[in-house]
């Protein structure tokens, strides 16, 4: 852990969703989205969050932009807290956060050229115009590996990996200190995949800035982190620097999703599930540790008490109450 | 294995062509493909979006839209007849009997209206003279066979009722409620979470032993190839650039595109992993199956290209042990390996 100071911080981020119900939309119950999420992000860091389908990775992702409003807890970048800023008060800070979506088709204007893409925030925040901010832009287009001649171009006449990239160049354009990855490259090919994961790597490498990358897949998470957050049902579970997090994982969700990722050597098969059943509903999470209804090591506590996301070594926290709240050690890998 | 090998192929694809009419021209999704499944075999379809696997397995099933779509030529033989000789009443009573196909998202072929018990019954009593009552008893225990807990009520449940892995194990309990001896599943898990996805390809393998099922698996992930499969065909731009045993494949990958696939993967790190090496990628796209290059497809993307790849097509050879490549220089990979 640096001395230096976080560029992001968030602290006890919670967001609920009202479910409505009945013919007057009466509120009969709340969506769990997010329910306790603290973590830290230093200067040219890359924090990976992984997790299952609905377990609030998007919802954390968005919360931190403030596209989505937190129920409550705390957001601060580079030490000023953003989180209940106005939307004028917010203006300078957005400059500075930047988000990738996973789909290049639905983010992008069909009726826009992709140069006028990449150019509208320069626009937006009055910091480009003419000439000027074409210079930019074809600058923009060579960073993520576009010809500046394709900038004429409309969205469909790119492919999926080139329509990623021009995404990236968007995030770029203003100079962010933070880009939040949500799942930039789970719609794109394996071969094209690599392409923009690499770009995302050397872009980090010249520019310094942090990413807060989401996926579901473990090994893109894996590839591009230094460190790993796991969520289940809107919480944390564990974190930890990676190289660490994949060699001792301490939580059983964790171990337990480690060991369904299919590996890609025929002479090891292990194609046994280490968990059994489906990720609870998160309108009514179960009570205390809420991974217990799949949980083989339960024990009673576990259904009364919610475990706390507690330093087991040195960088590595987790919230499991076995063995004095320090996890299990892995013993099957 | 050397028992199941010398087992009789339950399917034998020769030479399968299929083409699209479309606006931008005729084009070949699949060209020139052949492959076998034996009893009780598992063989993985590969490759990108869009290079013909789901066409390959809408074919074998006589299920690909007409127009704009046309099986112009090859044979598909299972269980010794020609399925392209049949007729359109006759290949009704193969769909759903002796083949079965599971999709990637089980609701686009569940009936959103219909008990889930009454959509296994029917598929029974279409192709098996029995009562209903039967017919109900044998689509509980086919909810039992794929493991969904509490199976007399969730045959009394609507598809919505149901979370994603467990309308999967619906899917597959109504693909196998006949027996069939051709399962064909097309992304089966690729819309599910990695636990989910777990539990049913551990589900689908030990099925397949039981009933000894012939099992054409279509993924784009080589992690579950490696997992699941016997043998293995990648298919680049409509053809087939390669096929092997499984552990052929993984251990001495010959097509440089096989290659390029297995490298560009991420693999979940060991302790020694570097956080932020790169990948090794695979330049530039996957072609436009409308403007294939002449020669080799891949050859635009290749690092081994030589002149002759961009003028002929590289036939497929056998490398020793049924180990099939279509590649000017695999016989190279192949002793340099
Ligand atoms: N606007 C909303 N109203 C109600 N519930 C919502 C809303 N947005 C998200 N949710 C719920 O909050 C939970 C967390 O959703 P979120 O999108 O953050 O999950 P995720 O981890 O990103 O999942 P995925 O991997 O599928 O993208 C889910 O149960 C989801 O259904
Ligand atoms: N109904 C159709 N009309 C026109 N073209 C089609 C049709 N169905 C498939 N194609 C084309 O045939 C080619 C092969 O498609 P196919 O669906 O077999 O790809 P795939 O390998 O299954 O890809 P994916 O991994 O994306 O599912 C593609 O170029 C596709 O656009
Ligand atoms: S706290 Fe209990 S239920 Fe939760 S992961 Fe640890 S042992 Fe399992
Ligand atoms: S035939 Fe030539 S271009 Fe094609 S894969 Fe082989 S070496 Fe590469
Ligand atoms: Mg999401
Ligand atoms: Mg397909």
């Amino acid at each position: 852990m640096s001395e230096a100071q976080p560029l992001l911080e968030v602290t006890d981020l919670v967001k609920h969703y009202p479910v409505r119900g009945g013919v007057l939309r009466r509120q009969v119950g709340t969506v769990h989205a997010v329910d306790g999420v603290s973590f830290s992000l230093a200067p040219g860091e890359t924090l990976g969050l992984v997790g299952e389908s609905g377990c609030g990775k998007s919802t954390v992702a968005r919360s931190v932009l403030r596209l989505v409003e937190p129920s409550s807890g705390e957001i601060r970048l580079n030490g000023e807290a953003i989180t209940r800023l106005s939307k004028s008060e917010l203006r300078p800070y957005r400059r500075s956060m930047q988000i990738v979506f996973q789909d290049p088709f639905a983010s992008l204007n069909p009726r826009m050229t992709a140069g006028d893409i990449v150019g509208e925030p320069l626009t937006v925040h009055g910091l480009a115009s003419g000439e000027r901010k074409q210079e930019r832009v074809a600058e923009l287009f060579q960073q993520v590996g576009l010809r500046p001649d394709q900038m004429k171009n409309y969205p469909h006449q790119f492919s999926g990996g080139q329509r990623q990239r021009i995404c990236i160049a968007r995030a770029l354009s203003l100079g962010p200190s933070l880009i939040v990855c949500d799942e930039p490259v789970s719609a794109l090919d394996v071969s094209i995949q690599a392409q923009v994961i690499n770009l995302l790597i050397d872009l980090q490498r010249q520019r310094n800035f942090s990413y807060l990358f989401i996926a579901h897949d473990l090994a893109v998470v894996a590839h591009i982190s230094h460190r790993v957050a796991v969520m289940y049902l809107g919480r944390i579970v564990e974190i930890s620097d990676k190289a660490e997090l994949f060699a001792n994982p301490r939580h059983p969700y964790t171990q337990a999703l480690l060991a369904s990722v299919p590996v890609a050597n025929p002479r090891i098969r292990r194609l046994t599930p280490l968990v059994e059943g489906d990720v609870p509903s998160p309108i009514n999470p179960p009570s205390g540790c809420a991974f217990h209804t799949r949980c083989r090591y339960a024990m009673d506590r576990c259904k009364l008490e919610r475990p706390p996301l507690v330093e087991a070594s040195a960088g590595h926290q987790v919230a499991c109450w076995l063995n004095d709240g320090t996890g299990r050690a892995n013993t099957n890998p | 294995m050397s028992g199941a090998s010398k087992a009789e192929a339950v399917l034998e694809v020769r030479n399968l062509k299929t083409v699209f009419f479309t606006n931008s021209g005729l084009f070949r999704a699949v060209d020139d493909v052949s492959f076998s499944v034996r009893r009780g075999e598992t063989l993985a379809i590969v490759g990108e979006s869009g290079c013909g696997k789901s066409v390959t397995a809408l074919s074998v099933m006589r299920l690909v839209p007409d127009p704009p779509g046309k099986i112009v030529g090859g044979e598909i033989i299972l269980e010794g007849k020609n399925l392209l000789a049949l007729d359109d009443e006759a290949m009704r009573k193969i769909r759903g009997n002796r083949i079965s196909m599971i999709f990637q998202e089980p609701m686009t072929s569940l009936n959103p209206v219909m008990r889930i018990g009454d959509q296994i019954t029917e598929a029974l009593r279409l192709h098996q003279d029995i009562s209903g009552k039967d017919a109900w008893k044998q689509a509980v225990d086919m909810l039992r066979l794929v493991r969904i807990p509490e199976p007399e009520r969730r045959a009394q449940e609507y598809p919505h009722q149901l979370s994603g892995g467990m309308r999967q194990r619906a899917m597959i309990a109504m693909a196998l409620a006949c027996r069939p001896t051709l399962l064909i599943a097309d992304e089966p898990t690729t819309a599910l979470d990695v636990t989910i996805q777990a539990q049913i390809l551990a589900l689908m393998v030990d099925l397949q032993k039981k009933l000894g099922t012939g099992l054409i698996l279509i993924t784009h992930d080589l992690g579950v190839v490696a997992q699941t499969a016997q043998r293995v065909i990648v298919m680049y731009a409509g053809r087939k650039v390669e096929e092997a045993s499984v552990e052929a494949l993984f251990e001495n990958p010959l097509h440089p595109y096989t290659r390029g696939l297995m490298a560009s993967i991420p693999a979940v790190p060991s302790l020694d992993a570097k956080a932020d090496a790169r990948l090794v990628e695979i330049p530039g796209m996957v072609p436009s199956l409308t403007k294939l290059p002449t020669g080799c497809a891949f050859a635009p993307r290749c690092r081994f290209a030589v002149p002759r790849c961009r003028e002929e097509y590289p036939p497929l050879g056998d490398f020793g042990g049924r180990h099939l490549a279509a590649c000017w220089r695999a016989g190279e990979m192949a002793e340099a390996s």
